[in-house]
Parts: structure tokens; sequence; C-alpha cells
């Protein structure tokens, strides 16, 4: 007993340095740029030795979401999140694909797992100067074609100004409770199989009452603009999303292989025995048991697609509202614009986004220990 | 034996005592020089040229070249002003003359007054009289500009012109008569690239819309950025961007450039590097290779940018700094730098012979012209319109709506404090 929580001691005394550094540099600099961002620090002072700041709630936000000069930040957060799901969709897919391929186990498997893995070792800006070069309008990729007799493309991988799925920022809030009710609805039909009176109790109930309502009702919520504003997937972000693909999918086949060799031979077997096809084997017993390899991977992509940087600014520069991304805009407005507060505003609501994806992720994994 | 010794100290320390005052005037300053800048690659050696007149003067001091590498300083700003929130400002840095210094770093309290300076070297004469309004304030002067850029200049290629029958338009009614002759032979009537060159060529055809009273009364906050003025000049600029080529955004000025060179585009609106690109890079002769002419509508109206030094308070080698200050200021200095950096000196009295055709030509509207400032490099407006300006461009880019641009860059200008 006494020793028990001697060696408790010990570990907390071991621990506790790192946990003030982090407290202070990771949790004490979080609240400081929350604090900042809700001041007025910027303009023409603000560089002064003393600055002036003053708390002004959180008019910066306020003023980002639906404030007339705010149009950039919101093209961007619309590019963003554009941008995640289809890396997301592009990498793990992709990934995935090629682990499945390899794990047939072919001929010179080692090689080929290499050759894949291998862009993940060039930095973002190497990888994107050469994407930059090989999306050109009137080189690269879209000269291709003339190799084998055909008229170059035209496409413009990373300067077309087209946008696809267009909406207007003025019915955001709609747009968000039809996507909330949607999301009820779909996760209701999941749980239908299970337990069919809670799912529809607890969910496809409210869900479709919630988007009946707002159908109905919709036109007498405020809009958050005064104006229409279009926002849209723009198809100049493809020529960027496939050089994050290009450098990722490596890095999930990676992940995904490891997991495919650590599912036993027997299973297999027992699965074929059973007469399950390659697909249904991969589809009902390898894919379903590597759910932790899914989740991590999506949680690593998510934030590294949140974090864009480099290779935006390798790729199209900055002031392209096309490609831009709010990393970017954080950054211009903090150090090229001298607006403090409106930088820490952006970092604040980029950081609010990261955790909507990885604070499920923690209480899904305290959830299970708790289980154990 | 200790006689002789004596003496001998006894003359070394007469030498040393008559040599102290020989050695102080060679160089009485000492330690270091820490020169902030973002001129590397094929500007470094013009920087150079500077350091190495100033080693000459001053061979007791350690010069320390710190520089950050990225066009137009993107990234050494940046790194610039985490040094000074920091508290750990360079001796003498780098910065575009005009509001980008006075609206950054004079308002916040950072930079010593340089009159005492410019009065003590004679600059207040040699300088033209609309610089120094530009670089300073009713409370001082506050850099030393080093080389002098122009921003209105419409480039191209005269014996294409010949060959497409078309004329370097003087207005910007010429330049749309003459765009739809060069849209039926399959050119690109003015070549555009990335974004902040479209800031470069609004800037033109603003001058052209509204004239140099009304661009001065712009940013002395007497005009307001809503007027009927600034929503005609983002009219015409709307026209303009009709006869540019479609994927701009995706290349570089250089890129566009030789668009022109290459016979794809007729004109080019750009600063007056293009013309240090062209010579040195394209190998064409001024003149004759290629051929320049003010922006349209804006002929006797020298739009300029500049670079300069200042002298941020609490620069640990102070003295050091005032010595550099002199030698950019100098004659001497100025003549070495701008030849290889390709601009022209901000003096009066530069030497001409030593500078091409172009930059002789150049040289010759500096002193005569109505001289305004660049809003796209920095004169015009403070960091925080100018950033809040790109935004807004690209907002245009996309709606192409005068209206909505005018108003935003009013409410910008009011948080910019214009």
């Amino acid at each position: 007993m006494r020793e028990a929580s001697l060696d408790k001691l010990k570990a907390f005394l071991t621990l506790l340095p790192s946990m003030i550094l982090i407290g202070v540099f990771v949790y004490g600099f979080i609240g400081d740029t929350i604090w900042t961002s809700m001041t007025d620090w910027g303009g023409t002072g603000a560089l002064a030795l003393e600055p002036e700041k003053h708390f002004i709630g959180l008019e910066n936000y306020i003023d980002l979401f639906t404030g007339f000069l705010g149009g950039g930040f919101r093209q961007d957060l619309v590019n963003a999140v554009y941008y995640s799901v289809m890396l997301l969709a592009g990498a793990v897919g992709l990934g995935m694909f090629i682990a499945i391929l390899l794990d047939q186990k072919p001929r010179g498997e080692d090689l080929l797992r290499t050759i894949f893995l291998y862009p993940m070792s060039l930095s973002f800006i190497v990888s994107g100067t050469i994407w930059r070069w090989l999306l050109a309008p009137q080189g690269g990729v879209n000269v291709l074609p003339k190799y084998f007799g055909f008229k170059p493309l035209t496409f413009k991988w990373l300067s077309s100004q087209s946008a696809v799925l267009v909406f207007n920022w003025q019915d955001i809030l709609r747009i968000l409770l039809y996507v909330a009710a949607f999301v009820l609805i779909m996760v209701g039909m999941f749980m239908l199989k299970k337990n069919q009176g809670k799912a529809i109790k607890r969910w496809l109930v409210p869900g479709i009452l919630l988007g009946a309502v707002v159908w109905v009702f919709g036109g007498l919520l405020p809009d958050a603009l005064f104006m229409e504003e279009e926002h849209g997937f723009n198809l100049a972000t493809l020529g960027i999303i496939i050089a994050t693909i290009w450098q990722y999918s490596g890095y999930t086949m990676a992940l995904y292989l490891a997991g495919f060799n650590g599912i036993s031979q027997d299973l297999r077997d027992a699965a074929m025995l059973d007469g399950a096809s390659q697909v249904a084997y991969y589809r009902h017993v390898a894919i379903p048991m590597l759910k932790p390899i899914t989740i991590s991977a999506v949680i690593i992509l998510s934030h590294i697609s949140l974090k864009m940087f480099d290779l935006i600014f390798a790729m199209t520069g900055p002031d392209n509202a096309a490609t831009g991304h709010p990393a970017l805009n954080m950054y211009l407005t903090t150090f090229r614009g001298n607006e403090f507060a409106r930088g820490a505003a952006i970092a604040i609501v980029l950081f609010l986004v990261a955790a909507m994806f990885i604070v499920p992720y923690l209480v899904g994994q305290y959830r299970q220990q708790g289980r154990r | 034996m200790r006689k002789a010794f004596a003496k001998m100290l006894v003359v070394f320390a007469a030498a040393l005592l008559i040599g102290a005052p020989q050695a102080a005037q060679a160089s009485d300053l000492k330690g270091d020089l820490e020169i902030f800048s973002w001129w590397a690659g094929d500007e470094g050696p013009a920087l150079a040229a500077l350091i190495d007149i100033y080693k000459q003067q001053n061979p007791g001091v350690n010069v320390i070249n710190a520089t950050v590498t990225g066009g137009s300083g993107v990234n050494a700003q940046a790194v610039l002003k985490t040094r000074m929130l920091g508290g750990e400002p360079p001796d003498s840095f780098q910065v575009h003359a005009g509001q980008e210094l006075i609206g950054t770093w004079v308002k916040a309290d950072r930079m010593e007054d340089l009159t005492p300076l410019f009065k003590e070297q004679g600059w207040m004469e040699v300088f033209p009289e609309g610089l120094i309004k530009l670089i300073g304030t009713d409370k001082g002067i506050w850099s030393v500009p080093v080389n002098i850029h122009r921003s209105n200049v419409m480039w191209y290629v005269p014996a294409n012109l010949k060959k497409w029958g078309v004329e370097a338009p003087k207005t910007w009614d010429d330049f749309f008569a003459a765009a739809e002759k060069l849209k039926a032979q399959g050119v690109v009537p003015l070549a555009l690239a990335q974004n902040w060159t479209a800031n470069h060529l609004w800037e033109s055809v603003a001058l052209a819309s509204m004239g140099a009273d009304n661009w001065d009364a712009l940013w002395a906050g007497k005009l307001s950025f809503d007027s009927p003025e600034v929503v005609k000049a983002w009219e015409l600029f709307g026209k303009v961007l009709q006869y540019t080529n479609s994927d701009a955004s995706s290349l570089s000025w250089q890129q566009a450039t030789d668009m022109v060179v290459d016979g794809r585009a007729a004109f080019n609106i750009m600063g007056d590097w293009a013309a240090g690109y062209m010579s040195t890079t394209k190998k064409l002769a001024p003149g004759e290779g290629y051929g320049w002419i003010a922006s349209p509508g804006t002929t006797g109206t020298f739009m300029f940018l500049a670079d300069s030094f200042g002298l941020p308070k609490g620069a640990p080698h102070r003295a050091n700094a005032i010595a550099w200050l002199k030698v950019l200021g100098s004659k001497e200095g100025a003549d070495a730098f701008n030849p290889l950096k390709g601009s022209i000196s901000a003096r009066k009295d530069s030497d001409l012979s030593k500078y091409n055709v172009y930059s002789q030509d150049a040289a010759k509207d500096w002193s005569s012209n109505r001289v305004v400032g660049s809003l796209a490099h920095g004169v015009a407006a403070n960091d925080t319109f100018k950033n809040g300006f790109a935004s807004i461009m690209e907002m245009f880019l996309k709606t192409k709506n005068p209206q909505a641009a005018s108003k935003a860059c009013a409410q910008l200008a009011k948080k910019a404090g214009i």
C-alpha cells in the first residue's frame, strides 16, 4: 500500500515538468489566443511596444461570419470543408484500394510498397512546386494527349473560375439545420436494425420533424447576410486535392496494409471455407475489423487538411479565393494585415473545427476503456 | 640598456598617441551592423555592391547580411514583425517607402526621425520634394530611399505590334479599339498574371480613370471610396479584365511578360523590373526588342514605389546604422546599386551614363512628371488596407460587381484609418 503510493508520487513528479510545460505552452497559449481574439488588437498602432487592446467580446467572430469584409474568410472556410471531405474520401479510399491489391501478395510487393509510400517523404513545398508545373494550363498533364496524337487538354486544374455545388451564405442557418436533420435520419436508419423503438423515438422522428419544420417555416429564420453571397466547390481546388491525395494515399495504404497483415491467416481460411469470395472477405471481415485504423486515418488526415498551408502556398499562392484556406488567411491577416485579433479569431475557428473531429474520437476511446 | 628600453617605450607611446587619431579617422566605428532585407538571388549583387562601399568606409564594422528571401518581402516582413514584437530589432531594415513604413512602424512609434540626417547630408535638395512628402509625415522623415521603380508602364514588342497592325495605346479607348483587332487575330490583348498583378493593374487603371489629383485625395481621406469616381474606376477595370487571359491566376509575372515576348499577347502592364527581366534574362535590347509607354491615360504621371531603409528605435548598433544610411543616400551608393538592380536612383543628380536606355527615359520622367504613390507596393496605403484590398480584389474577380467592391473599399478604409 505504502509502496504503491510512493510509486504514484514518483510517477507524478516525473510527469510534473511536462504537465507544467504543456499547461503553459499549449493550454496557456490557447487561452491567450482566445483572449486576443476577443480584443480589437489591430489597425495602425498594432505593432507598438505597448499596443492598445480593448475587450470587444465576440465582435471579431460575428464580423467573420456575417460582416461585409468577411467574404474571403467564408469562402476559405467553405473551401476547407469541401477540401477535407474530398481529401478524406480520396486518400482513405485510394489507400485502402492499393492496400487490398498489395494484400494479394503480388510479385515485388516490397518494391511497390516503397514506391507508394515514397511521396510522403517529400515536403509539401517540393511536391507543391512539382504539381504546379504538372498542372500548369499550357503544360504538364494538359499536353499529355498530344503524345498520342490528340488535342491537348484545356482544363484549368489550378485556375478554373467555375464552381459546382454552389449555395448562398444567406441561407447558412437553414442549410445547417437541414444537414442536422439529414444526419439524425441517417443515424436512425442505421439503428433501425438493432433497436427499433429507440431508433424511431430518438433519431428518426426528431430528424423528420426538424426537416419538416425548416422546410415549412425556414423563411422565418434570419438571414446570415443582408446580401447574396455564393460559395461553392471551386474546380480550381481539384489540382490541390489531387496533389494531397497523391501524397497521402501511400500513408493510408501503409496503415491498412499493416492491419491486413495483422489479421490471422486462419480467419481468412475460415472465411474462404465458408464460401466467401475475395470481395465478401474484405467487405464483411477485413475492413470491419480495421475500424480503429480507419478512424485514426480519418483523424490524422482531417487535421492535416485543416492545417494545409505550404502546399496551397506553393501551388496557387496567397490571395487566391478559389483555392484559399483559413490557415493561409490567418497568416496573411496576422502578419501581412497586422490584424492580430482577427487572425486569432480565425485560429480559434480552425481550432474548434479540428476539435469537432477529435473530441468525438477521444470520447469514444474513453468509453471503450470504461467498458473494459 | 635599461635607458634604451625606456627610450623605446617613450617612442612607442608617442607613436601610439600620434597614430590613434589617424586610426580613428579611418574607422571610428566598431562592432556589428545587421542589415535586414529580402534582397537575394538576382538582387543579391546590388546589395553586395552597397555593402562593399560601406566596408571600405568602415573597415572596423562586421556587417551581418540578414536576408529573408521571398519576392516583395512576403516572408521577410512576417519575420521582421515577430522580431520587432519580440523586442529584437535589426540595426536597419528594408521596407517599401510610404505607408507600409509610416502606417505600420511610424504609427506604432517604432522608428527614429531622420530629418536631422537629411538636413546634415543636404538630401532635402537632392531628393524630389514630392518623394520627401510621401516618405515623411508632419512629425519627420522616416526612411532613406535607395531606388525608385515605376509602376505604371505598359510593355510591348514593337515588331509584333507592326505585324498585327496596332499601335501602343495612349488612352484606354485606344486600347479597346486595338484589343478588338487583336482578339480577331487570336492574340490576347493584355497579359495578366496571379493576383497581386491584378492589384498592380488596378492602380494603373484607377489612376487613368480618376486622375492624379483624385488619386492623392483618395489616400489623404478627402475622397471617399464609394464615390462615383471610384465606382467608375472599378467599372473600367472590369472592362479591361475582359481582354486578359483566363489562366492568369496560375502565372507568375515573368510568365505574363513572356507571353508578350513570345507574341502570344500584345501588352502587359508591370513595374519596370520587367525591363530588367527582358534586358538581362531575355537578352532583348531596350527600344528595339521591347518597347514601353506610360500605361493608358497616365502620361505625365509617374506612379512610384521605392525600397528604403529606416532606423528602428532601440537599434543595437545605432551609430553603425546611421553610417549605413549615409551610404544609401549618397550619390556613390545609389549609382553603384541601381544599375545592378535595374531601377533608377531617387536622387535628382544621378549619373545617367551608368544606366541603360529604358532607365534613362524613366529617370527623365522621374524628375519632370507628377509623382504619385503606388497602392500595390505599399506607398499609398498601410498593411491593413493592402491586405484587405487583396481579398476585395478576389471578390471582384469573381463577382465583377463595381458597386460592391467600392463599398467594401470604403469600409476597409474606415478600418485602416484612411
